[in-house]
């Protein structure tokens, strides 16, 4: 898939609850081809702290309005700039970069969406093109704390969406892997994003049960094109870029002690 | 247009700009973004005789204005090179240079033998400076006795243009710089990365896997530039400079300081681009200044 550089529009930056923004971006050009697990590396203003480009996974692209989505949690210097950015600001990007998650086979019917924390981005995304597609995505969405929880009426367009919160303030207390849907319905296809931790219960999950799981690492990254070799991880045929071979991993083919 | 070909030895640049080792890939990670054949030379990865799986994550860390790797040359080894890579960049229309490392004499001397035998490739730089291997690399770049005796090796067996990566990690740049030309280099290129560290205090753990890594970016520039210079004075071989070159202003001062050409390496991370916008920003420079040729400005650094 062809890669761009482009200089894109901010077309709303908007504060969400808790620590997160919703970042929108457009172009007078109609914006490129990108699919879900994907990601940009975005370049903030090159100052010493921030001298790297961040990796930003898609959240969603409108078509009907050209806006790419970025949902974005606050956490050091970088994504602070990123949050001051207001509308008409202009935001340089690479993308779209890496793989992507991969369709369902025929067979695959039940699909689960797993996401934890600003982990759920790349679920909104998928959960569109699968409802696209003439599937209907379950997702389940974990958070410390309701404010925590993002873009939840976005996710219910595309699916049933069941939540764990870990304070028992939304939804089921506990962590995603501790949901009785679980327990209700078996899943043909398992898709996570998160913290590592729970990527990898999940993860411990899907291989007990039998069920495929591709999840998305997040791994500190230099070039995000597979040139740099810095943000590899230990799959079964040695290290490979979570960039470039990533960051969409089937976990059959990760060294996970799961 | 200004005339912007130099020369590293038997090697016809049509620009100074080459790209830096383990910085871009070998080149086609870039197409999308520019016409690599654009650049003057591009350097391809690392390459040892034996695939090597390189250190364990993490390892990078983000510094002010620049950043440790401490990748430890992961590559597929020079077999696969010539068998699955070679093939498809071969006949990209510039240098494409082979960086070539290893852990003994031996090691680089059979890989440099082997790269010999491509007649697509022109020129390799010998790695005597990852600080990120255990053996070798680094420890016979930081000698003139290990440095001159390796060149000396890989001389005999390699006919094409030799130019040697030498470390900043020792007292006198400039010493080692001679050894090496006395061994039959013709050229050095410096610096490659400053070995250096990062921690995080709230864990008290070191941030790389391997505790050191090798800084690179902006922050370096200063101490490349005092390098490169000591060194152009020093030796009659040409020089190639890189160390924290971002943009053409970078590149112009390491030519005024005596490179004959530049290398660009953090800054491909930054902007894919900026190879391209390098070549031209130095054009520029050159018409600015009413020079016909960037062989005009090398070593041209009025110290009086």
């Amino acid at each position: 898939m062809r890669k761009y550089l482009l200089d894109l529009t901010v077309s709303s930056n908007e504060k969400l609850s808790g620590n997160y923004i919703l970042m929108k971006l457009t172009s007078e050009e109609k914006l490129p081809e990108m699919l879900p697990g994907q990601f940009a590396e975005v370049r903030v203003d090159g100052s010493p702290s921030t001298f790297l480009r961040r990796p930003i996974s898609i959240h969603y692209v409108d078509r009907n309005t050209n806006e790419l989505w970025f949902l974005i949690q606050l956490v050091g210097d970088g994504t602070r700039k990123l949050a001051d950015l207001k509308k008409g600001d202009l935001l340089n990007v690479m993308l779209p970069l890496g793989n992507s998650f991969s369709m369902p086979t025929a067979g695959q019917k039940e699909l689960l969406l797993v996401g934890g924390g600003v982990g759920t981005a790349p679920m909104l995304m998928l959960g569109s093109v699968l409802k696209s597609l003439g599937c209907e995505p379950t997702f389940l969405l974990g958070a410390r704390s309701k404010k925590d929880l993002l873009q939840l009426d976005k996710f219910e367009a595309y699916g049933n969406v069941f939540v764990t919160t870990e304070d028992a303030t939304y939804g089921e207390k506990g962590f995603v892997t501790n949901h009785s849907i679980l327990k209700q319905k078996k899943f043909d296809k398992i898709y996570t994003c998160g913290p590592t931790p729970m990527m990898k219960a999940v993860a411990a999950y899907a291989s007990k049960n039998g069920i495929e799981c591709e999840v998305s690492l997040e791994n500190t990254m230099a070039c995000g094109i597979g040139a740099c070799l810095c943000c590899v991880t230990d799959t079964k045929e040695g290290h490979k870029c979570v960039c470039s071979d990533g960051p969409v991993f089937n976990i059959k083919d990760l060294k996970w002690q799961i | 247009m200004a005339d912007l070909t130099t020369n590293i030895g038997k090697l016809v640049m049509k620009n100074p700009v080459m790209t830096a080792s383990g910085t871009f890939g070998y080149g086609e990670e870039f197409s999308d973004f520019i016409d690599i054949s654009k650049i003057g030379g591009i350097i391809v990865k690392g390459t040892t005789i034996k695939h090597r799986e390189g250190n364990p994550y993490p390892r990078m860390a983000e510094t002010p204005s620049g950043m440790l790797n401490a990748v430890g040359l992961q590559n597929k080894g020079v077999d696969y090179f010539i068998e699955h890579i070679y093939p498809r960049i071969k006949d990209t229309d510039t240098n494409i240079l082979v960086n070539v490392s290893g852990s003994t004499v031996a090691d680089y001397v059979a890989t440099a033998e082997k790269i010999a035998a491509l007649d697509h490739i022109p020129a390799i730089e010998l790695n005597i400076s990852c600080p990120n291997v255990k053996e070798g690399g680094m420890a016979f770049g930081t000698s003139c006795a290990s440095a001159e005796s390796v060149v000396s090796a890989v001389r005999k067996a390699y006919g094409k243009t030799l130019i040697v990566k030498l470390s900043p990690n020792v007292t006198n740049i400039a010493e080692i710089a001679l050894a090496v030309e006395a061994a039959g280099a013709d050229s050095v290129s410096l610096i490659n990365t400053i070995m250096g560290m990062a921690i995080n205090a709230e864990k008290r753990r070191p941030v790389l896997s391997t505790v050191t890594g090798g800084l690179s970016g902006a922050c370096v520039k200063p101490i490349a530039l005092r390098m490169v210079w000591q060194v152009a004075k020093a030796v009659k071989i040409p020089v190639v400079g890189l160390g924290g070159i971002m943009n053409a202003t970078d590149a112009v001062e390491f030519l005024l300081a005596g490179a004959s050409a530049i290398e660009i390496g953090t800054a491909n991370f930054i902007d894919p681009t900026i190879t391209i916008k390098v070549a031209e920003g130095i054009n520029d420079y050159l018409e600015r200044h009413g020079f016909k040729s960037v062989k005009d400005i090398i070593g041209q650094l009025e110290t009086a």
